[in-house]
């Protein structure tokens, strides 16, 4: 019987030449989904130290901690890696109110997408406005990017934070490198 | 692209969405005959023109929402969230 050659998933594999500076993997985070009913918000901040009353679709920092607001009970709560302290300091806080944290570390990857095209790349493969009037900075938003489901935080003016499922990331990366191919910086 | 107005987030691409079917369908109590449980069940008014339905934020806030969009010309009346009366 012939030897068959499998030719190597292309998509997975960097295109050639496609080494782009203004992609790049995020530092390790620890992530966690947070679920507050109205009552809890206001004692959940002050636990974390993270003003979670700030409108729905926006980001808050606070030191190295950061609470995207994804929906009207729903944040996406990010901090280094090395950050142990989210769940026992939520629990003490909350001890008598409810609340659901859920740790999704390992179910995401963070990508940050920097350059005056960045926005305009973003917005090859997703419809959403990107204008700095109607996606301003420290806005952040779950959405889709080609078919995956992304979060979109906008970190600077011309610089995104992508947090994409795992399995995902490959191909919403490799998509990012062919797209940079039509914005050379 | 059909833009809707999410009662959360405000004006979104119509991809982010899903639809949810009739909305203010009430559930049959469970005292019914099987005639009205399957009219429940299966039977829609599928109204040609204004229409309420549901509709799902799915890429976006992840909320249900009510909708009133006109089936002939695809035109979203109004958007109201859950538990709100229609305007």
């Amino acid at each position: 019987m012939a030897d068959i050659a499998i030719a190597p998933a292309r998509r997975t594999a960097p295109l050639p030449g496609a080494v782009d500076r203004r992609i790049e993997k995020s530092a390790p985070l620890t992530r966690f989904v947070l679920r507050l009913p109205e009552e809890s918000i206001t004692a959940a901040g002050a636990a974390l130290g993270l003003d979670f009353t700030a409108p729905i679709n926006r980001a808050v920092t606070a030191g190295y901690r950061m609470a995207l607001r994804l929906g009207p009970d729903e944040w996406l709560v990010l901090a280094p890696a090395a950050d142990a302290a989210i769940p026992g300091a939520l629990g003490a806080g909350l001890a008598d109110r409810l609340f659901s944290l859920v740790d999704v570390s390992h179910r995401q990857t963070g990508i940050r997408l920097a350059g005056p095209h960045a926005g305009a790349m973003i917005n090859a493969l997703c419809p959403l406005d990107l204008g700095s009037a109607a996606f301003p900075v420290g806005m952040a938003t779950r959405t889709i990017f080609a078919k995956a489901d992304i979060v979109l935080w906008r970190t600077g003016i011309a610089e995104f934070h992508l947090e994409i499922w795992r399995s995902f990331a490959p191909y919403v990366v490799s998509l990012l490198h062919e797209i940079g191919r039509e914005y050379p910086d | 692209m059909l833009v809707i107005s999410c009662p959360y987030c405000g004006d979104r691409p119509e991809i982010e969405f899903s639809y949810g079917g009739e909305a203010h369908v009430v559930r049959a109590p469970a005292s019914v005959t099987d005639e009205e449980w399957t009219a429940f069940l299966y039977q829609r008014s599928n109204a040609r023109g204004s229409y309420a339905e549901r509709w799902r934020h799915a890429h976006g806030c992840g909320r249900f929402f009510n909708a009133r969009r006109n089936t002939v010309t695809d035109f979203f009346e109004q958007t109201y969230k859950i538990g709100e009366a229609p305007a």
